[in-house]
């Protein structure tokens, strides 16, 4: 192994050099991101399947109920975990649904908009937020930390003050009239597949109401955005150029430069995309509601990253995966509903919440040590 | 026109009252290994830099291929075919190998607007050029921090031959490597050479340019000493002339008469 190992032929000498073991295929799929939300979430239905089997988490309707809230959770924690890949943080994402939901709500309650025209402005003014913070971050080099935690404070102040200057009060109800026969509002509120509830319903495969009709109506529209979401931000991070550019954005901001990708461009772009993100979550959450709150989303970015986190995306960027925030968000979802139907205090969610994202961190760091340091 | 790839003419560069470049001269032609040696603070920096299109000249010419330019940014020395390999290589090491090849240059595919990234010719592309290069990557998949810092160099250099440079300024691309490593970049640096290109090696280590090099440029305090042949100049003197040289014969006489007096 010695001297005449190292001969003149480069192709042998790196080779021999390197070491390079084979590379099974287990060992790939370990190095997935996404490997340890999928894990950690397929435990957590084993873990329920076992201790709340039989208590209707998992009827239809318990099921649709996590799916729900692991969907919304889900959306904004996918846009998350792009700006995260992109290698910036998105703090002022709950105050920017507080500011969504206000902006749907007081056009149309107080100016008389149509509920269409309300959302299209609330949609505006994600893009201009999201573009004002990414501006902010690109063109003063600041930390995307402390700049999207001003805005949080801003957000929320303004959407407080704003609300109670207009209204008088921080609540804005009175929307689930206008949502009928709304050209728009359809997309953020209408439950699908009924059709196969209402049959489920009638063979007597799921729970019914005492009149008749199915208790589990049909799949909500938050998971139908959650999936639809997940499937883009996939393909896109995997598929495409833009995707590429995310990953170097992220990894390594100079050399991305260097080879001419347009890094300002791309990291403004993924904070337009948690905003809108926000903006989605919000739609859908008033108009299921029927009225906005100044308060809603509060804490809500700091979940978004948790989920992202657990699923796979470094701190530091570069590195990560959309599926994998998805997964987390499921993960999330399923334990605080499934926490619900258990006899245990819900207080112990967010122990879990936080054991949960810490178990993450550092198992991701393990696997980007892994990843970059086995020369 | 000249017989010169590439020309770079009486280049000077000031930053306020410090000049950090003064008439510098230095001409390529295919094919043509050019070692630029300089101690630290010799200028190499804001040279490389110049070449790059980072720093625009205050004084001189550049001629690329018979024709006077001035680059206004990077992009425009990349597209006039200077590519620079800088020191941190532009690599990212989460991202793998065919990702990192084709950064910001990605090959693509199927209809317009929903053009995806061609991965499998991507990675084809990859593997069949670090192949061409002596490195058998198996999985182009796999992340670039797995690889050595001379396989790292070696993907940096091959990717911007691929994408079309004729000159080829190589900054330092052998000083954070082993001997045995360094031994495999500047093989490589050859091979990359007498296909053609003209490559500027900007190193300190006269050991790794002097095998290598068809002439040689010293550069102190900012300005050229001359550019010698290989044939008429020795490592010896290579090495007194960069910086060190004369300074370590001082010190030398000093310590003498340290040594004389106690």
């Amino acid at each position: 192994m010695s001297t005449k190992s190292k001969s003149i032929e480069t192709k042998t000498d790196f080779n021999q050099d390197e070491r390079l073991k084979k590379v099974s295929k287990l060992r790939i799929l370990l190095n997935r991101p996404e490997l340890g939300a999928l894990g950690g979430a397929i435990l957590v239905f084993i873990f329920f399947g076992i201790v709340a089997g039989d208590t209707g988490m998992f009827s239809a309707y318990g099921v649709l109920n996590f799916l729900d809230v692991s969907a919304n959770l889900g959306i904004i924690a996918i846009a998350a975990a792009m700006l995260m890949i992109g290698g910036e943080f998105d703090l002022s994402i709950g105050s920017m649904i507080g500011f969504a939901g206000i902006c749907i709500a007081i056009p149309a309650i107080y100016w008389g908009w149509p509920l269409w025209m309300s959302i299209i402005f609330a949609f505006s003014m994600a893009v201009l937020v999201g573009y004002f913070n990414g501006i902010l971050v690109v063109r003063t080099g600041l930390p995307s930390f402390i700049v999207t935690l001003a805005m949080l404070f801003i957000l929320r102040g303004a959407t407080l003050a704003l609300t109670r200057l207009i209204t008088g009060r921080t609540q804005v109800p009175g929307l689930r009239v206008l949502i009928e026969d709304d050209p728009l509002a359809w997309i953020f509120a209408t439950d699908t597949f009924k059709w196969v509830f209402t049959w489920l319903g009638s063979m007597n495969l799921i729970a019914l109401r005492t009149d008749g009709t199915p208790l589990a109506t049909g799949i909500p529209p938050s998971v139908i955005w959650f999936i639809v979401l997940a499937i883009i931000t996939t393909w896109i991070l995997m598929k495409t150029r833009y995707g590429n550019w995310i990953f170097a954005s992220g990894g390594d901001k100079n050399g991305a430069n260097n080879v001419g990708v347009p890094v300002g461009r791309v990291k403004i772009s993924l904070f337009i995309g948690t905003a809108v993100a926000a903006t989605i979550f919000a739609t859908i959450q008033v108009l299921d509601a029927g009225s906005a709150d100044t308060m809603r989303g509060t804490l809500k970015e700091l979940e978004a990253i948790a989920a992202a986190v657990v699923g796979g995306c470094l701190l530091t960027g570069g590195y990560g995966s959309a599926i994998g925030a998805a997964f987390g968000a499921l993960i999330f979802g399923t334990v605080s509903m499934g926490i619900f139907y258990t006899d245990v205090d819900t207080d112990w969610f967010k122990v879990f919440l936080g054991a949960m994202m810490l178990i993450a961190v550092i198992f991701n760091n393990y696997i980007r040590r892994k990843v970059t340091e086995s020369k | 026109m000249s017989d010169y790839l590439v020309q770079f003419n009486n280049i000077s560069k000031f930053f306020g009252k410090v000049i950090a470049l003064k008439d510098v001269t230095m001409k390529l032609k295919k094919g043509e290994i050019m070692c630029l040696l300089g101690d630290n603070g010799a200028g190499k920096s804001t040279l490389i830099k110049t070449l790059a299109g980072v720093h625009r000249p205050d004084e001189g010419e550049i001629i690329v291929e018979g024709k006077k330019t001035i680059f206004d940014s990077p992009k425009d020395a990349l597209d006039m075919g200077i590519a620079t390999v800088y020191q941190d290589l532009a690599l990212v090491s989460l991202m793998s190998v065919t990702r990192n090849f084709f950064m910001g240059r990605e090959p693509m595919k199927g209809p317009p607007f929903f053009k995806t990234f061609d991965i499998e010719k991507a990675n084809k592309i990859a593997a069949e050029r670090m192949g061409q290069i002596g490195i058998d990557v198996r999985d182009p998949s796999q992340a670039v921090g797995t690889m050595s810092g001379g396989e790292r160099q070696c993907l940096a250099i091959s990717r911007a031959i691929y994408f079309g440079a004729k000159v080829l300024v190589l900054d330092e691309p052998t000083s954070a490597l082993g001997v045995h490593q360094a031994s495999v970049v500047l093989k490589y640096i050859v091979k990359a050479a007498s296909q053609g290109l003209a490559v500027i090696l900007i190193t300190h280590n006269v050991h790794h340019a002097y095998p290598v090099g068809n002439s040689f440029t010293v550069l102190n305090r900012g300005k050229s000493l001359g550019t010698y042949e290989k044939k008429s100049i020795s490592r010896e003197k290579l090495l007194s002339m960069m910086a060190g040289g004369e300074e370590l014969n001082k010190l030398e006489v000093e310590l003498q008469e340290m040594n004389r007096k106690n």
